[in-house]
């Protein structure tokens, strides 16, 4: 741990107090930094900090993120089922700020000048960068899906996929529907982020249910054929703890809602009616990604150099997270952007320095899903970089998921919690 | 004691594969890649291998060498009973086991954790 001392010279040693001298109107932002970082989820706080950490405090580092707070996208299905509060999954910067010395500005991202490796603030300002790493998340797509986007911003249908007021909002809809009523969930096409997180929250939904409200359903409407993660251990707990309860129901491809009627049209099959509709729309690289040509990958995901996370459509920003296009059997996860963030901070403290890259660099992903109120399985995976084929590809014979679904994982999971948290922003 | 003799040859190779890199900057080099590898295992047991405590992941700071090895050798070999550490443990070769078990050792345990 840092005491304030060695914060304060690493502050100096980076340049920040004179960068933050060269401010004048942005509410504490810097005017310049060797690197700064936007978007403050798992992939984001965690580069923000290992790039502290990994040049010894000697890079200052500028973090841009309009939330005050980090919600957790993770454990955030315990709080649609009742059995957490947002609090429970509810994060500070603090540490980032205090322990690290990263200046965290709240604001967002308005545009990316690349050739003059600057970012433009929305409340105005800009700051200069020699690297720019950028964990943008996601952006949903609703307008894929014909009048979603009415029904979300009424509050009808809602997606609780990025975590925070909605997460709560859906866990209120399902605690006001009818004894008997119906919540159906429909899944994207894959690639999507988090892709065990629409079973894990229709189990978690079947099993408040199936305390609360016995006579209701749950539906899983999923545009893929089959379950894309975990298939065989969640289907397995599904028929022997929601028996007629959780039906899952697969080449369902959402084309549009009416938020009336409570009804989903799907490409083929035939229309769905629920009570509860938490619809999850085709997903891509957030909005600045794509806005700034960096979503080269059909236009929805960022192509990287995988050794290194940089952009291959612009020099000096390095692009990590959900946003990427994903190298074989990455998944989009917390663990795995928080992974990237680590193998991006290291290489651009190497660059920074004029040092060679790591020529191996490794990624881990472990992610944990509840079944049940007590019960949990996994999936987990080591990746290695393979510079043969510019990839990263997973360690022969490594990794794979739970026996069976234990209530020792369900320790297991709430630790990784814990532990990922402290690791991103402690 | 098989597996720990084996282990032996290890450094060895551990100095070749991740001590190539030659020049004034080379021992920094090698030291930040050798963080980096420390850094996947942080997700689950903490900066530097100071798990969060009371809770179930193990902390290994601190941790001696010798026992690091034969853990991850056991893990690796489905010789000691696990949820995931058996698959975990067959992502990482020899030589970056006996490179991480000489970090984690030299770990200092943080009484805040």
């Amino acid at each position: 741990m840092l005491n304030r001392r060695e914060w304060v010279q690493g502050l100096l040693a980076g340049g920040s107090l004179a960068a933050l001298g060269g401010c004048a109107t942005t509410g504490g932002a810097p005017s310049a930094a060797k690197v700064v970082v936007v978007g403050g989820g798992y992939g984001g706080a965690t580069a923000a900090k290992y790039t502290r950490l990994l040049s010894d405090n000697t890079l200052d580092v500028v973090l841009i993120e309009p939330s005050r707070n980090f919600v957790s996208c993770p454990m955030s299905n315990l709080v649609v089922g009742g059995l957490r509060q947002l609090d429970d999954i509810t994060l500070s910067y603090d540490g980032l700020r205090n322990k690290h010395g990263v200046t965290v500005v709240h604001d967002m991202v308005a545009s990316i000048d690349v050739e003059k490796k600057s970012v433009k603030l929305a409340n105005g300002g800009e700051i200069r960068y020699d690297k720019l790493v950028l964990s943008p998340g996601i952006e949903l797509m609703f307008d894929e899906i014909q009048g979603l986007k009415q029904a979300n911003v009424e509050g009808q249908i809602l997606q609780a996929w990025k975590a925070g007021n909605e997460t709560v909002a859906l866990f209120k809809q399902i605690e006001a529907m009818r004894d008997g009523g119906v919540f159906a969930i429909t899944v994207p096409e894959a690639p999507y982020r988090c892709p065990p997180g629409p079973y894990e929250r229709a189990s978690l939904v079947a099993a408040y249910l199936k305390k609360n409200k016995p006579r209701s359903k749950v539906l899983i409407l999923d545009a893929n054929p089959d379950v894309t993660s975990k298939a065989a251990l969640f289907k397995k707990a599904w028929s022997d703890l929601y028996p007629g309860l959780l039906e899952f129901r697969g080449q369902h491809k959402a084309t549009g809602v009416d938020a009336k009627s409570m009804t989903v049209k799907f490409d083929v099959q035939d229309d769905v009616k629920a009570d509860v509709l938490n619809v999850l729309p085709p997903m891509r690289a957030g909005a600045l990604a794509v806005q700034s040509k960096l979503a080269n990958a059909n236009a929805r995901w960022c192509h990287v150099n995988y050794q290194s996370f940089e952009s291959t459509a612009a020099k000096d920003i390095h692009v990590i997270g959900d946003a990427i296009q994903i190298a074989p059997a990455m998944p989009k996860s917390g663990h795995m952007a928080n992974s990237h963030a680590k193998v991006a901070a290291a290489a651009i403290v190497a660059e920074l320095k004029g040092w060679e890259l790591n020529a191996r660099p490794m990624l881990t992903n472990t992610c944990y899903s509840f079944v049940s109120t007590s019960e949990v399985i996994h999936v987990a995976s080591v990746h290695e970089y393979v510079s043969a084929e510019k990839t990263f590809k997973t360690v022969a014979g490594s990794g794979g998921v739970s026996a069976a679904r234990s209530e020792l994982e369900a320790s297991y999971a709430t630790g990784w919690a814990r532990n990922i948290w402290a690791d991103t922003l402690g | 004691m098989l597996h720990f003799r084996r282990s032996r040859h290890f450094i060895a190779i551990s100095v070749l594969t991740l001590g190539l890199l030659g020049g004034a900057h080379g021992q920094a080099a090698f030291d930040l890649q050798m963080r980096s590898l420390a850094a996947t295992c942080a997700g689950c047991h903490g900066i530097e291998g100071n798990a969060v405590q009371g809770e179930s992941m193990v902390r290994l700071a601190g941790l001696p060498k010798d026992y690091f090895i034969l853990q991850m050798l056991a893990f690796r070999e489905d010789k000691r009973p696990a949820t995931v550490m058996h698959q975990i443990g067959k992502g990482y070769s020899p030589e970056q086991i006996e490179a991480l078990a000489s970090y984690f050792a030299a770990k200092n345990i943080s009484p805040k954790n």
